[in-house]
Formats: C-alpha cells, sequence, structure tokens
C-alpha cells in the first residue's frame, strides 16, 4: 500500500480518507463552504467536492450531466468489463434513467413502509435478545456489541442468508466501502471471495427456491424478461452492502450523541414520542453516507472545469450542515421541527432502505432506552470512526448502568 | 387551506405520511399521496405545515 502525503489544503487537496476528515470533517466542509464552495483534488485521478446544500441538490437531480454507474469513489474507474451505463454494476444505485426507473420499480414494494412495519417485532426481539445477553456488564461497545449487528440480521433475513454469515458481510463491506484508497488491482483481487460468496448463494436458491428477496430477484422480470446474471449478482451486492454500515453509523452516532448528552437521554425518556424527531435531526447531523458521481462529458458547472470522468463526492452530510437552509446548523437540537434534510439522498436515488433503516434506528433506540437508566463514553479518546463513504462510530465503548 | 404533492418532485422520502398521517397516506410504492381531496380539516393545519416544511423535495404546497 502507498503511504499518502497528509492534506495540507482541503480546498486543492481533498481526500475523505485523511485522518483528519476522518475525525471530524464538520470543521473542515464549514472552512470550504466558505472558501470555494465546491473543492477539488487530483488524488483518486481527478475529484470534486461540493459543501453547499444547493450545489448537491443540482448534482443528485441531474442526470443528464451525472452518471451513478458507479457511487464508490476509489482509485480507477469501473472497467470496460464492468456492466456499462444505464445498468451499472449494482442496480438500481448504479443506473441511469430511463432503465433505472424501471430496475428500482421491482424493489420499491418490498421497502414500502407497510412491508416494514412487518419486520418491527423482529428489529425488537433481535435488540432485546442482544441486551439480555449484555446484562450486568458495566463497560458495553455501543458499536461492537449492539449497533453493528442490528442491520446484519435484518438484511440476512430478507436476503435469505444465514445470520451467522454477518461477520463475512462486515469484511465486504470493508472490502467495498472502506479500503478505496488500495490500489485498483488489489482492489479486484479483494473482491474475489465476495463473488464467489453471492453466487454460491444464488445457486442454493436456484435449486431451493425460498420466500426471500434472492429468490424474488430470480423470479423478477423487467419488460417480460428475466434478469440478466449480472443483474441479479449486482442487486444482490447492493442488497448485502448498502444496508449494513449505513444503518449501523447512523444507530451508532446517535448513540455516541446522546452519550454525551444525559439531559436530552433524560428528556426523551420523560416524553418518548419526541424520539421519531430527535432521530430525524441526528440523521441530519451525523448523516452517515456520501455518495459518488462521475461526470459524464466535460462540462463547467459553477465555474468548476469538470471532465470526463472526474469524480463527484456528492456530501449530502456536507449539505446537511449548510446554515443557508438549516439555522443553527452547527447545532444538534433534538425537538427542531423544520428539518429537509438529505440524509438519504435527494432525488430518483433516494435510498430505497430509508422505510428500513428508520425504523431499524427507532428500535435500537427504543430499546437501548429503556434498558439503561444512563450511558457516558468509557473514554472520549477509544471511540473510533469509520474511514471512506460511510461515517459512524467503530468503537464506542460506554459506561452503562 | 388545501395540501398538495407534486408527484414529479416526490421520491417516496416519507415525511409527510409519517408527520401527516391524516393528510398522506404512502402508496404500493411508498410514494406519499394526499388522501382525499387535499383540504386540511380543521385541526390538522399544524400537522400540514409541518409536512410542507419537511420535504427535502420541496414537493409538497399549502395553498388558500
Amino acid at each position: 500500500m502507498t503511504i499518502k502525503p497528509p492534506v495540507e489544503d482541503f480546498a486543492t487537496d481533498f481526500d475523505h480518507t485523511d485522518p483528519k476528515w476522518v475525525k471530524d470533517p464538520y470543521p473542515i466542509w464549514d472552512d470550504l463552504r466558505e472558501r470555494c464552495p465546491i473543492a477539488h483534488t487530483e488524488r483518486y485521478g481527478g475529484a470534486w467536492l461540493p459543501v453547499r446544500h444547493e450545489d448537491v441538490a443540482a448534482i443528485a437531480h441531474d442526470t443528464e450531466h451525472f452518471t451513478s454507474r458507479t457511487v464508490v469513489m476509489g482509485n480507477g474507474r469501473p472497467g470496460e468489463e464492468a456492466p456499462p451505463a444505464p445498468i451499472g454494476v449494482a442496480p438500481p444505485i448504479s443506473s441511469d434513467p430511463p432503465f433505472h426507473a424501471m430496475a428500482r420499480r421491482l424493489f420499491q414494494p418490498v421497502f414500502a413502509p407497510k412491508q416494514i412495519d412487518d419486520l418491527e417485532p423482529f428489529v425488537r426481539n433481535l435488540c432485546r435478545g442482544m441486551l439480555d445477553g449484555l446484562a450486568g456488564q458495566e463497560l458495553v461497545d455501543g458499536s461492537v456489541d449492539y449497533a453493528e449487528h442490528i442491520p446484519v440480521a435484518v438484511i440476512a433475513k430478507m436476503v435469505g442468508i444465514p445470520p451467522e454469515d454477518g461477520e463475512i458481510f462486515r469484511g465486504f463491506v470493508h472490502e467495498i466501502l472502506e479500503a478505496v484508497d488500495l490500489p485498483i488491482e488489489e482492489r479486484i483481487e479483494r473482491f474475489a471471495p465476495i463473488e464467489e460468496y453471492i453466487i454460491a448463494r444464488v445457486e442454493e436458491h436456484q435449486a431451493n427456491p425460498q420466500d426471500d428477496l434472492t429468490t424474488f430477484l430470480l423470479n423478477a422480470e423487467i419488460a417480460g424478461q428475466p434478469l440478466s446474471p449480472e443483474h441479479i449478482f449486482g442487486s444482490m451486492v447492493l442488497l448485502i452492502v448498502a444496508g449494513i454500515d449505513t444503518t449501523w453509523s447512523a444507530i451508532g452516532s446517535s448513540m455516541w450523541h446522546l452519550a454525551q448528552h444525559p439531559e436530552e437521554v433524560a428528556r426523551l425518556k420523560a416524553e418518548p414520542e419526541l424520539l421519531p424527531t430527535a432521530i430525524e435531526e441526528f440523521l441530519r447531523a451525523y448523516a452517515p453516507v456520501n455518495m459518488a458521481r462521475l461526470v459524464k462529458e466535460d462540462f463547467d458547472f459553477q465555474g468548476c472545469p469538470m471532465k470526463k470522468d472526474d469524480w463527484i463526492l456528492l456530501s449530502f452530510p456536507a449539505a446537511n450542515r449548510d446554515p443557508e437552509v438549516f439555522k443553527d446548523a452547527d447545532k444538534v437540537i433534538i425537538d427542531r421541527e423544520v428539518n429537509r434534510h438529505a440524509a438519504f439522498g435527494l432525488g430518483i436515488h433516494r435510498c430505497l432502505g430509508s422505510n428500513l433503516a428508520r425504523m431499524e434506528i427507532r428500535v435500537a433506540l427504543e430499546e437501548w432506552l429503556d434498558r439503561y437508566d444512563s450511558f457516558s463514553l468509557a473514554d472520549p479518546d477509544a471511540v473510533t470512526f469509520s474511514q471512506g463513504q460511510v461515517r459512524g462510530p467503530r468503537q464506542l465503548p460506554l459506561k452503562v448502568s | 387551506m388545501k395540501i398538495s404533492i407534486d408527484a414529479d418532485k416526490c421520491v417516496g422520502h416519507g415525511r409527510c405520511f409519517s408527520l401527516a398521517p391524516l393528510l398522506f397516506d404512502s402508496d404500493d410504492l411508498g410514494q406519499g399521496r394526499v388522501i382525499g381531496d387535499g383540504t386540511i380539516p380543521s385541526g390538522e393545519e399544524e400537522a400540514a405545515r409541518l409536512a410542507e416544511q419537511n420535504c427535502p423535495e420541496y414537493a409538497i404546497t399549502i395553498s388558500e
């Protein structure tokens, strides 16, 4: 692995894997919003970073100039052999119009609110079971012992793969979403076990159909045609990877915040009906997910000379901190009433699993708050955050009582 | 007063039917839709305002 020089100026040389960004990205974005407001870097083969809500929204809505062919910014670009636009490597997140709407529509009924409501008892039992297992411990890692297991168990159930494979999934998440600063050859090499694992699960379902999303994909049709093997494989990757570290991060960041604000914990215990509003504020202030786009053709955007295949790091978390749209944008206000946050993205690629994520976050926090009278950071310096486009605590030692 | 949703802008964030469940529900795809003709009943003005002010896509309008 090559050692990269530290970033001196994020306006001209930004890097979302730089330790300063990983530690605390918010002052970086605030500074860029004043100075740029669209930053650039030569790293990753050339990339742009909008940090104003207006610019992030404009790019998210502009599928004519920006492609979603790949949404994870790394070294290299999708190879010639990768499924081209409009399908992309992991439909529908990697798809462009008009194919996108057809690929997304397949999944929309599965992730619609009424279907997600049916999963709530499963999530509640899961959380209670984990908390039962932690009974008697005074020190609990909110991420390792709790948050990270919730989305893994839910997606394993939905896709129809063994829950004990959770550790394998978390490895996939690391390879696909976090190890983005590795050379492209190494990334391709590390992808091979993911491919093998998913193909094996698909073959099992071909032999033995189940009532789950894998069999659903095998039976699905677009315009009267079954999905191509590449489409099925890509959608499986998406289902397994997209909902895991994202939701885990949102739960973990909410717990990290509350561990430092006992007065808010007390208020949420006294006014449990406030929790959904508070969760929206945690989603705004600590939005976990940045997306990426590629520039389709040379194009001037807000005075920036963008070149074909330049990356855009589409920072919804930075948009959520824009004082032009959010009053006291840098403050976490758990009863914030007006909150048009973009944590789940904007435009046609709005997070397909947002209803599921919100339910998991709410149930995880309800059960946690119900179980413990109080909790605080055992050691603030021991908290670590993930690197890459998804931000959340990965180690979160808490003193609980 | 009436409330309406622009179906071309709605992408299914779901804020409206969460905040104003008497005014909005979701269709089978999870997109928001107005219940009835959108007339805001007495007592629902606050919920209507919240739905309008929390839509990330600015898809909801309240009109006289």
